[in-house]
């Protein structure tokens, strides 16, 4: 973090660069002349909304247009060639051995027909730098050094028997193979649940340092770049913001876009506490039991209430059995033990059983609002068929009700009656989708991970939203999600699971303060916090990192 | 394994399921057909009694059901009766028959088979290029032209006008297996005209399909060159869907050759078919159907179990 550049180690040179991606059968700019100068050893992070064009110039960075954009202007020069001018096989020469990547995906971006070890020294052995057994033997050191568990053993596994948080590491050793003089860093723990993300970060912060590595780091977390990143830079629509070192960025952003980025983070509604009128829960799941067919077990005894107006937020990693709970609450997965009573009345297990008022009462709001919207159904059908179906309206009256619950979500009704959901943006789409629930008039909505494939600009509206809902409607919310950020903004009560488990449960300000189940606390101290010196202090008050997440690898 | 033994087991019980319900809609869809066998068979004169003791003889005056268990256990010991018109068994009459048609088949498969699948991979890895154009055109315009057509084309250039290869091809028992491929050349190459567009475009369409995903990307990322990113890495994942058209073709080069057949006068099991239709000699009628249903199924049981074992998700369980 304390690292002086100076000019003459200048690794990358971006100048004027502009992209074009082509879309609706015309070329339109999406990079507008970025300039981007990376010393020897430097990290820096590229951060922005989706669509501000990161990774179209970390891609840039390699040369490489992914399909569809076109570089149109400006100059790539990497350590002394200019890549806009080379050849394509001059190019090819440096991806992967001098230049390398790192995906978001690393389940998808392993190709699943080969072991890991063999696409790991794929770019070794076709460079000449290494041979094969040689390349492997390395390969096991790097797996070390990045403390996967069973280097010697771990690479000679296809990507499917390995977990996330590993295939992460295993992709950033892969990206080390040649010793490359830059890494892109694609979002690479965006994917992940927070216990796991720390072990990646932590690993590739060491192996970045150990081999004096420059590296781009793309990402939208900013608490995440101030722990990676020598420098920071802002991006906005294919513009830059501003650059600054980390901590000065941190301290005094510049620009009022920079600002608001900041600023996301501190939305917090007043928590309310369950009514001691005796009124009864809107939703009481009790000791319930669920499994898929054939399989384990998902979940095991787990009971929670949710009244009236109030937000329960249910927390745990991925695999934990937040969204199997959903489903039995919804009737889409009948439970085997126990029962979920709505308004102190028994649901039926099974959909199929309920009847149309027990169906309005369980409604969901889904966290990829790209497919759960039909997108060739124009957004008048997709609100109006619930509001239909429940409520019998029909003709002038439904149109009302379509209108009506456009303005609730604050999307003008004219512009939007007729259109189809990919005209839509994002956070537009989710609007639809809360929408489409609210027009069963329901008392309670499942909202399952919604704002997690948003930006945070976006999901900042889409929160406020929800609590503007809430209060004008009474509605009761269970909220899913994994990001702990969110729990602090909205929730009243958390429930925290593990392993198909209720670990620990109650009013939020509770939750927050210690003592903690000790499955919690390591939930709440990995959250990354906006200090740049967060994971260096974690890592050091935790004694070494080996086994951090490795409750989460299961 | 124990879940892969498992699943290839299912899906070979299903086969032989879907079998038995074969068998029961091709022996009474023959049962459907309009006339009397005995009448058919002993012709306009015959008097009552002779019909009705050619049925009894025949046993067809016992209930169907009856019938058609006793065919079935017979089928399923070789035995499918005897032919009505030769008197002969249909076993025999089939047996060599079916090896002559097989072997067309494997010729045929033998060379299309791989060429197809070459040729899709390097229109995919050459895609919406000239050759990608030329290749596609030409491939559909002899899918699209009737195999008898394509027969004829062949023996006018190859057999009258060159005489390279014979128009003909009867087989005689004392043939090389030299002279027995030059004389079946012909129909063989009729066969591969006709199905190697469609495993061509296949195997070009599964390659293309795994192009945009990210571990392809990656591939390029690390500055694999653009064959190895296709051979390598995109076509070991689009085995599925090619080994199912491959088992697709397979079978219409066993089940769908009778005009082949007619056109160069080849002694394969479906011309024995259609003349044994046009005769109303069902129990070959009967016996041809059950081993062209058992060989589709087969194959697409083959190919089934090959798209599971090309899954390393299937091979490798966690």
């Amino acid at each position: 973090m304390k690292k002086k550049f100076t000019d003459k180690d200048v690794l990358l040179k971006i100048r004027g660069l502009k992209i074009d991606g082509y879309s609706d059968e015309t070329w339109i700019p999406i990079i507008k002349g970025v300039d981007l100068t990376l010393h020897r050893g430097e990290v820096m992070g590229l951060i922005g909304e989706s669509g501000a064009g990161k990774s179209t110039i970390g891609a840039a960075a390699m040369g490489y247009a992914r399909d569809g954009t076109r570089i149109s202007e400006g100059s790539i020069e990497f350590d002394g060639m200019e890549l806009t001018t080379a050849s394509e096989g001059e190019r090819r020469a440096l991806r992967g051995s001098r230049i390398a990547y790192v995906a978001q995906s690393a389940a998808a971006s392993f190709n699943p027909a080969h072991k890991i070890i063999d696409q790991h020294t794929e770019a070794p052995v076709h460079y000449r730098i290494q041979k094969r057994m040689e390349a492997q033997e390395d390969a096991m050191e790097l797996y070390e050094r990045l403390r996967l568990p069973n280097p010697q053993e771990i690479g000679f596994r296809y990507p499917h028997q390995v977990s996330g948080g590993q295939l992460q590491r295993a992709m950033t050793a892969m990206a080390m193979s040649c010793r490359p003089d830059l890494i892109i860093f694609d979002e690479p723990t965006t994917a992940l649940d927070v216990t796991t993300q720390i072990e990646v970060l932590a690993a590739i912060r060491d192996i970045v340092d150990q081999f004096n590595t420059a590296a781009i780091y793309i990402t939208h977390d900013l608490a995440v770049v101030a722990q990676m990143a020598d420098t920071i830079k802002v991006l906005l629509k294919g513009e830059e913001v501003e650059e600054a070192p980390t901590k000065e960025m941190l301290d005094n952003p510049r620009e009022d876009y920079t600002k608001s980025l900041w600023a996301v983070r501190s939305f917090k509604r007043d928590q309310k506490s369950r009514p001691t009128d005796g009124t009864q829960p809107v939703i009481s799941v009790q000791n319930i039991d669920a499994a898929y067919t054939g399989g384990v077990k998902v979940l095991d005894d787990v009971s929670f209430d949710i009244y009236p107006g109030m937000t329960v937020a249910v927390v745990g990693e991925s695999g934990s059995g937040k969204s199997t709970t959903a489903r039995v609450i919804t009737g889409l997965l009948p439970p085997t033990e126990g029962q979920v009573l709505f308004k102190g009345d028994p649901l039926p297990p099974r959909y199929q059983d309920r009847n149309r008022d027990q169906l309005r009462q369980a409604q969901m709001i889904y966290q990829m609002a790209d497919t759960a919207l039909n997108p060739k159904v124009q957004i008048n059908e997709i609100i109006g068929r619930p509001a239909q179906f429940y409520s019998g309206l029909r003709g002038q009256a439904l149109k009302q009700r379509v209108d009506e619950l456009l303005d609730l979500i604050e999307l003008e009704p004219a512009r939007f009656y007729n259109r189809y959901p990919p005209e839509l943006s994002g956070g537009q789409k989710q609007r639809i989708g809360i929408a489409r629930a609210l027009a069963a008039e329901p008392d309670f909505i499942i909202c399952d991970e919604v704002t997690s494939a948003l930006d945070q600009l976006v999901a900042e509206g889409i929160l406020k939203l929800l609590d503007r809902l809430q209060r004008e409607l009474g509605l009761a919310y269970m909220f899913i999600t994994h990001d702990l950020a969110t729990v602090r903004s909205i929730a009243d009560e958390v429930v925290v699971m593990q392993h198909g488990k209720v670990v620990e449960q109650g009013p939020k300000d509770e939750m927050f303060k210690p003592p903690h189940h000790p499955y919690t606390d390591l939930l709440l101290s990995s959250v990354p916090e906006m200090d740049p010196d967060w994971l260096t202090t974690l890592l050091e008050e935790r004694g070494g990192v080996d086994n951090i997440g490795d409750a989460a690898d299961v | 394994m124990g879940d892969l033994a498992g699943l290839i087991a299912k899906r070979l019980g299903l086969g032989l399921v879907t079998l038995l319900v074969v068998s029961v809609l091709i022996f009474f869809a023959v049962e459907l057909l309009p006339g009397d066998i005995a009448q058919a068979v002993l012709g306009q004169g015959a008097t009552e009694e002779t019909v009705a003791a050619m049925r009894e003889q025949l046993g067809l005056d016992r209930p169907a059901p009856v019938r058609y268990f006793e065919w079935l256990a017979g089928a399923v010991t070789g035995d499918f009766g005897t032919s009505l018109v030769s008197g002969e068994r249909v076993s025999s009459a089939i047996g060599t028959r079916f090896i002559n048609t097989l072997f067309l088949a494997a010729y045929a498969a033998v060379i299309a088979v791989p060429i197809s699948i070459l040729l899709g991979i390097v229109v995919a890895l050459l895609r919406n290029s000239l050759f990608d154009r030329v290749a596609n055109v030409m491939t559909l315009t002899s899918i699209s032209s009737p195999e008898f057509f394509l027969g004829y084309i062949l023996i006018l250039y190859l057999a009258v006008k060159t005489g390279m290869f014979p128009a003909l091809a009867n087989l005689r028992a004392d043939m090389t297996f030299v002279e027995l491929l030059h004389r079946t050349f012909l129909p063989a190459l009729t066969l591969v005209l006709v199905v190697t567009a469609h495993m061509m475009r296949m195997t070009r369409a599964a390659i293309i399909n795994l192009l945009a995903s990210p571990y392809i990307e990656m591939a390029r990322l690390k500055g694999t060159p653009p064959w190895k990113v296709i051979v390598r890495h995109a076509l070991p994942n689009a085995w599925a869907p090619i080994i199912n058209v491959v088992a697709l073709n397979l079978a219409y080069l066993i089940t769908g050759v009778v005009l082949v057949e007619v056109v160069f006068v080849y002694p394969g099991i479906g011309q024995l078919l259609v003349d044994a239709v046009a005769k109303r000699d069902f129990p070959i009628v009967q016996a041809c159907c059950l081993i062209f249903a058992a060989t589709f199924i087969l194959l697409n049981l083959t190919a089934d179990v090959g798209a599971i074992l090309t899954n390393p998700r299937l091979r490798h369980p966690k």
